[in-house]
């Protein structure tokens, strides 16, 4: 532990404006990404997931957002820097890889130019050399004709192709941090599973560490090292995907894995986690935030102040609750027709 | 590009063959003609007389022998004859349509010069007090029909206060072609050119705002913050450029819009431009005149349109015009 981590992220809480008052969707998270590790980030929508990587890259618009705690990446806190300070940081150490990307791209801008446009800040580089760099990074993420596709603007090129030339744009000045917010939900399965081999190759080479944003648990498993489970704005459950996946503790955690259908036990009902995540407004401030949802389990089973705590070294679990947990019995679940035959 | 503007040409020609029996027929539907208005200001005239002047105008014919006629007058550049000026009406229009052009061409650049600067404005600093100044002179502008706001810059700036002129195009004191003559000019055009300007700007102010918040909240300019890109280069180069686009698409429609504008401004300063001898016409029943105006502002609507998808296709990568 003597090694200073990336990035770490301490009692984050991040607040939007709602008719006048300021409500948390990220409450109170610390997390800690190390070099060379990718850190996948779960929750359903609305989460905070994507809340909490906006606020790393502080794109939050300021005047209706509110984020307190501390984000020390490589020892300097990013939310005590001005604008300007944290652009030096912004596409140079940290790159952002967006959702979808038939709009993350600029329409009146050739590939090339957006992404040179960060080496222009970040790397004083001479134009040639600038092209030469654009057109290898087109190439590395694995764009054919690459020299033709920089001439080109993003309406010409497939959802794919502009998925890699935003992957292109993040790593553009080679990053030391990768936030994936979602980076393959708007993009067809065959293409999903393209970028993100192409995202473990660049890990890989780049030995960048990722924080992954996702609800896909198949992505999950497959490129994470260690994953934060988070709902309504808090982490409930911290651990190695090994772990998270073979002894997942936290009601929620169990109940999103039993909601993936799988191939290899044929069964005609899918597992539906009742009820929704609360409008941020309207979320329980005190007690198990999840409690609403597993309301089988006693009230008395809850913590008061549910707390993370280490249940095994590396392994974190909010609340006491999952001591108690098991799923409902049949006739307490409603569950989802899933055209049994 | 060039296939594509000779195609739009080609459409007109159907478009131009409608309006022009359109607005034959709507000539003709009017009370009265030619001849009527001379009544007023004659009305000793022997009915005699009026009945075979008609004949002899060709008033009496059949409506498409006259509509050809008047087709075919047209397509070799005779417009008629105004029975009013007693004057051929090219030479009428050719004596005024450097007027009209000129105050085109001065509220549109003014137009543009007061709405891009207020447009950034208020849309960048939304909800400061700037914009909400914007914001209310916009409404207001929005609210004033233009002939009065007229009046009452023509009464404060040029009555009032006597520091424009009043009426008329320049000084008729002075010769033609020196400086004193274009100063002059530039004079008179200054009170009508604001007049409608500032009323003209406050449209495309509200639009170039709303297209500004619209864009900023866009995902291309998350993902330029997060490469680094300074706030002012952000604005320059990914806000303002997209939002823009509609605005320079509007260029085309503005020309044309200006021509039927300027009938109130030209009216109410005495211009002596299209607009005026539009509604002086229109007053006298001097359908040839009228005709030919509303034929010109006709084809000049056309013209416009493509113009607008010119200019949107130079501006707009996405939209290329094969």
């Amino acid at each position: 532990m003597s090694k200073q981590p990336l990035l770490e992220i301490e009692r984050l809480r991040v607040s939007f404006q709602i008719e006048g008052a300021y409500y948390a969707a990220v409450d109170d998270v610390s997390l800690v990404i190390e070099e060379n590790e990718v850190v996948a980030l779960v929750g359903e929508s609305g989460c905070g997931k994507s809340a909490l990587a906006l606020s790393i890259m502080g794109l939050h618009p300021p005047e209706k957002t509110k984020v307190e705690g501390r984000l020390l990446f490589k020892g300097t806190n990013l939310l005590s820097l001005s604008v300007s300070e944290l652009n030096r940081i912004r596409g140079k150490e940290i790159g952002m890889i967006f959702q979808d990307p038939l709009t993350a791209l600029n329409p009146l801008m050739t590939v090339g130019r957006q992404i040179e446009e960060s080496m222009n800040y970040h790397l004083r580089l001479p134009a040639e050399e600038k092209k030469k760099r654009t057109i290898r990074l087109l190439e590395r993420v694995g764009i054919p004709e690459p020299e033709k596709v920089y001439h080109r603007y993003p309406h010409e090129l497939s959802g794919g192709m502009r998925q890699r030339v935003v992957i292109a744009i993040a790593i553009a000045c080679e990053p030391s941090l990768l936030i994936a917010d979602e980076p393959t939900t708007a993009l067809d399965v065959t293409i999903q599973a393209q970028i993100m081999e192409l995202l473990k190759e660049l890990q890989r080479q780049m030995k960048t560490s990722i924080i992954l944003i996702t609800h896909d648990l198949g992505v999950v498993a497959e490129m994470a090292d260690r994953v934060a489970v988070m709902y309504a704005g808090e982490i409930v459950e911290l651990a190695d995907v090994d772990t998270i996946f073979h002894r997942p503790l936290h009601p929620y955690t169990r109940s999103l894995l039993q909601s993936i259908p799988s191939a290899q036990v044929k069964k005609d009902r899918l597992h539906v986690i009742q009820g929704i995540v609360p409008p941020l407004h309207k979320l329980p401030r005190r007690g198990c935030r999840f409690q609403p949802r597993i309301s089988w389990i006693g009230a008395e089973q809850h913590e008061l102040e549910p707390q993370l705590r280490e249940v095994e070294p590396g392994h974190w679990v909010r609340c006491t609750c999952y001591r108690h947990f098991h799923f409902p019995d049949d006739q307490m679940t409603r569950e989802v027709d899933y055209g049994a035959s | 590009m060039l296939k594509f503007i000779l195609r739009r040409i080609l459409i007109m020609i159907p478009q131009l063959f409608l309006l022009s029996v359109l607005i034959f027929l709507l000539a003709k539907a009017m009370p009265g003609d030619a001849l009527t208005g001379q009544l007023a200001a004659n009305p000793k005239m022997d009915p005699q007389t009026l009945e075979e002047m008609r004949e002899k105008l060709g008033l009496n014919d059949p409506v498409h022998i006259q509509y050809i006629r008047w087709v075919k007058n047209m397509l070799q550049g005779d417009l008629g004859l105004s029975y009013t000026h007693q004057q051929p009406v090219t030479d009428l229009l050719a004596g005024r349509v450097g007027n009209t052009v000129l105050l085109s061409a001065a509220i549109l650049v003014l137009t543009y010069l007061i709405a891009i600067p207020l447009g950034i404005v208020s849309g960048r600093w939304t909800d400061t007090w700037a914009d909400k100044l914007i914001v209310g002179y916009s409404y207001i502008g929005y609210a004033t029909p233009l002939f009065i706001f007229a009046l009452i810059m023509l009464f404060v700036f040029g009555f009032h206060l006597g520091w424009f002129p009043t009426g008329g195009s320049v000084d008729i004191q002075v010769e033609e072609g020196t400086l004193a003559y274009y100063l002059s000019k530039l004079n008179h055009l200054m009170l009508p050119a604001l007049s409608g300007a500032l009323i003209n700007t406050v449209g495309i102010i509200q639009y170039l705002r709303s297209e500004i918040i619209d864009t900023k909240v866009k995902d291309f300019v998350k993902t330029a913050r997060a490469k680094g890109v300074p706030e002012r280069q952000i604005y320059w180069r990914h806000i303002l450029r997209n939002s823009f686009l509609p605005i320079a698409a509007f260029l085309g429609y503005e020309i044309t819009g200006l021509i039927g504008g300027s009938v109130f401004l030209e009216s109410i300063y005495s211009y002596p431009g299209l607009g005026q001898l539009f509604l002086q016409s229109i007053m006298q029943r001097d359908y040839s005149v009228v005709t030919a105006l509303v034929m010109i502002s006709g084809v000049a609507t056309l013209v416009g349109t493509l113009l607008s998808d010119i200019i949107l296709s130079a501006v707009d990568p996405r939209i290329r015009i094969e």
